[in-house]
């Protein structure tokens, strides 16, 4: 139990020694590379901006990840279920996947002038919804027809055994495409966040520091987004403990 | 895949049916479950036409499909619910401990299938397959995975269960001598299209034990089967039985 929790914040420790080291070996002052000792004046200095513009971040990506879970596990049951479904949508989802979400930037704030919230909310969706489809719908689409079977040749409905079997056993593909969007949808809010003029949220304060030249503040905006980023990470392996914990096997 | 073929099995009695492999012994099974329409022709049961699957049937397969998010207790509880589902929990837990218990697998109840071994795991696989009384077991080569002397244990778990609960059964197999332990009749069917080859009456004694296998009597079937399988293949026979 010691060591689960000590062995990742000995490695943090590692790593911050290293940047450290390689900024002062490289004698790159402030403006070129900011280091960690940088970080606690610059989190000290704007610490209001920080806890407003990462709650900002967080609950907007938390909503696009929830409208992702919701969508991309429809589009999975879609996919999943009907052949002819699976045939039609699989090019069109990766086609929309391969598009660089950057791209579609300028589309929505057009399409949707002014409304930050809604548009960084849709970003974050639309960028974390994929492997959550994909996954659902793989999870679905390769169960054993024995597992229908031993419900089916009882007569139980499509429903039954969707709510009794499919659903449970394809738990723990979906909380591993969930790891993967809950980073992907801090992407999808920053990308709206820092394009968008006039934005709001930590990607917004990202390039305030830009705009000023403030180098540590960028940095410490990247160290902030990646401490959100863990801290879905573990808010998700959380709930797949509780729902999906039988996949889990001790090893040995 | 079956073509012709004629398998009558009286009520109450155990069909053990053999054959080559690939020769459409899984397609019976799904047809006598109802999970699969014949093109032609018609199954019966009990004196009804089989139209589409029925909680009267009970399933067991070669992979104890077992729910790994469930208890073994839970997982044998499953078919109560869709069957029975204002059966109160208590009653339900009650029927399937007596299930567990008549297999050996008390103190085993809370554990997943995980936990278990693959002969515990088919053991509750059987108590899933007859936890709500079926009148029809059906079995598609329940005890293929498992290692020899754990079959032969499973064979006497499956004679005690029909001691105690009667009920017809049908059993798809690939080992001789399990058809002619279990089976009152042994149905051997020929290779594709599958009709039925040979049918040999099983004149054993019904609570017979493993011993009954080293007699002159079974040694004797099993070479009659042997032979019987050889032409389902389409191979010659080279030995000389009656």
């Amino acid at each position: 139990m010691f060591s689960k929790i000590a062995t990742p914040i000995i490695a943090i420790i590692i790593f911050l020694g290293l940047w450290e080291l390689l900024v002062w070996a490289n004698g790159w002052p402030n403006f070129k590379m900011a280091s960690p000792s940088d970080l606690p004046p610059a989190f000290w200095k704007y610490k209001e901006l920080f806890l407003e513009m990462g709650w900002q971040t967080l609950w907007r990506t938390v909503v696009g990840l929830f409208l992702a879970v919701i969508v991309g596990t429809a589009i999975g049951m879609i996919i999943g279920f009907s052949r002819i479904a699976r045939d039609a949508l699989y090019p069109l989802l990766i086609g929309f996947n391969a598009i660089p979400k950057a791209t579609l930037v300028p589309v929505i704030s057009l399409l949707f002038i002014g409304q930050h919230d809604f548009n960084t909310i849709l970003m974050a969706f639309m960028i974390s919804f994929f492997p959550i489809a994909v996954s659902v719908g793989i999870g679905l689409s390769t169960l054993e027809p024995e597992y229908r079977d031993i419900l089916r040749a009882l007569g139980a409905s499509k429903a039954t055994i969707f709510w009794k079997i499919a659903l449970p056993k394809t738990l723990p593909e979906f909380f591993g495409a969930l790891k993967v969007s809950a980073t992907l949808a801090f992407i999808g809010t920053n990308l709206v966040e820092i394009v968008s003029p006039h934005g709001r949220g930590l990607g917004a304060l990202f390039k305030s520091g830009e705009t000023n030249g403030d180098y540590p503040l960028m940095f410490a905006v990247l160290i902030a987004l990646a401490f959100l980023g863990i801290v879905l990470y573990y808010a998700v392996i959380f709930l797949e403990r509780i729902f999906a914990g039988w996949a889990d096997r001790e090893a040995g | 895949m079956l073509d012709g073929l004629d398998v009558t099995v009286p009520e109450g009695t155990f069909a053990a049916v053999v054959g080559p492999s690939g020769c459409g012994k899984s397609t019976l099974t799904r047809l006598v479950a109802g999970l699969m329409a014949p093109d032609e022709g018609e199954v019966w049961l009990h004196g009804e036409r089989v139209k589409g699957p029925r909680n009267t049937v009970g399933m067991a397969f070669q992979n104890p499909v077992l729910l790994e998010w469930r208890t073994i207790l839970d997982n044998v509880i499953l078919p109560l619910e869709i069957v029975a589902p204002r059966m109160p929990r208590k009653d339900r837990e009650a029927r399937a401990m007596e299930l567990l218990e008549m297999v050996g697998l008390v103190g085993f109840e809370n554990k997943r299938p995980s936990e278990l071994s693959g002969g515990m795991r088919q053991r509750a696989s059987l108590c899933r397959s007859l936890v709500h009384k079926p009148d029809v077991l059906i079995m598609d080569e329940p005890f293929g995975a498992l290692d020899a002397f754990t079959r032969e244990d499973l064979w006497q778990t499956m004679r005690d269960l029909r001691a105690a609960e009667p009920f017809t059964a049908v059993l798809i197999t690939h080992d001789l001598r399990e058809s002619v332990f279990l089976g009152d009749q042994v149905i051997v069917l020929s290779g594709r299209p599958a009709r039925t080859q040979y049918v040999m009456d099983v004149d054993l004694p019904a609570d017979r034990n493993l011993d009954v296998l080293f007699t002159a009597k079974a040694a004797d079937m099993l070479h009659v089967l042997r032979d019987q399988i050889k032409i389902a293949q389409g191979r010659e026979v080279t030995t000389d039985v009656q």
